[in-house]
């Protein structure tokens, strides 16, 4: 399955959550957000929200800016 | 701590200078120009992780939780839609209800975008945020903002970055008489005397980012724009005396010695 990560395709096991995708990236829990298709997808809700082929998915954090 | 107390949104503040954390040479400067600043609110930007990177948010660690409060803005958003979304997801990720709203038109001035700000400041109050708006420096729609539920309008003293200061100080004059919530100039701070023009001006604050950052010596900088701001903030609550146009003596006129020379002649007196 070939989902869209910070604009970039990504290969991901099928059945893969946005759990696993934080995992898989090798990022913690803390300092990032997630919204998949435009929709944020809170924290709480990440074992249970499952990607799909074609998702565009954006994981931010934060940088220096004014 | 000259500083009346001062709130916004749920914070009680300590200091009337907010810092950005943008294009410092690197993170141990900006950390001492934030000491410097005695700042207690800074604001730092949404932006994607870099895949591969493991350490998120890496700029976090150089602002101490304990000391300082974290304030997300939606700078380089072009539409509503994206400041929203951004708005979002800062609030989930550091789990603040703040931001400093910022809809930009395009990209050479960065003026903000009044139509999609509006719409952003709406949908951002609906949803529980304390919105910090930054506007460009009209009193018209400084009263829009307001209206839509802001907590604070942040009019641009001049363009961001530009460091060209306060250029219209009868506008924000104009904004401090209009609106009710407190005005925090943002944007186009150069130098020391601009912030303490601001300040004199009767804002509530200043957001400064460039002016520091970007100084040859920042921290040093950084301690200047802090008592810029003091000075500016007592300045404008001791009642300055007002401009005219002659002369005024400040020592007596009686008691002088025996002159050589009368004073010249000057017409009208």
């Amino acid at each position: 399955m070939t989902a869209h990560v910070n604009g970039k395709p990504m290969e991901l096991p099928a059945e893969s959550t946005v759990a696993g995708l934080i995992e898989r990236l090798g990022l913690g829990r803390t300092r990032v957000a997630v919204e998949v298709n435009k929709e944020l997808v809170v924290q709480k809700q990440w074992e249970s929200a499952r990607l799909k082929e074609g998702d565009r998915v954006e994981v931010v954090t934060f940088v220096g800016g004014g | 701590m000259p500083y009346a107390p001062f709130k916004l949104g749920k914070h009680e503040l300590r200091s009337r200078l907010f810092l950005g954390t943008g294009k410092y040479p690197d993170l141990e400067v900006m950390r001492k120009a934030l000491d410097a600043s005695g700042c207690h609110v800074v604001t730092v930007a949404v932006r994607r992780v870099e895949i591969g990177q493991k350490h998120a948010g890496q700029i976090l660690d150089a602002i101490d939780p304990e000391r300082y409060l974290i304030l997300p803005n939606t700078a380089g958003c072009f539409s509503a839609e994206d400041a929203v979304r951004s708005a979002r997801l800062a609030r989930e990720a550091l789990a603040v209800d703040w931001v400093k709203l910022e809809v930009l038109a395009d990209k050479k001035t960065l003026l903000p975008d009044p139509l999609g700000t509006l719409e952003a400041c709406r949908t951002l109050v609906k949803e529980g945020f304390t919105v910090l708006c930054y506007a460009s420096d009209d009193p018209v729609m400084a009263r829009r903002i307001e209206d839509a539920g802001a907590a604070s309008v942040m009019p641009a003293g001049s363009p961001i970055g530009s460091g060209q200061g306060v250029l219209n100080p009868n506008n924000i004059r104009i904004i401090l008489e209009t609106v009710k919530v407190p005005v925090i100039v943002d944007a186009g701070v150069g130098t020391a005397s601009d912030v303490c023009i601001a300040m004199e001006l009767g804002a509530e604050g200043v957001l400064l980012n460039t002016g520091v950052a970007l100084a040859r010596d920042p921290v040093a900088m950084a301690r200047a724009m802090s008592l810029a701001c003091e000075a500016g903030y007592l300045a404008a609550r001791s009642g300055r005396i007002a401009r005219k146009l002659y002369a005024t003596a400040s020592s007596p006129w009686t008691g002088l010695i025996e002159p050589a020379k009368r004073p010249d002649e000057v017409a009208g007196e």
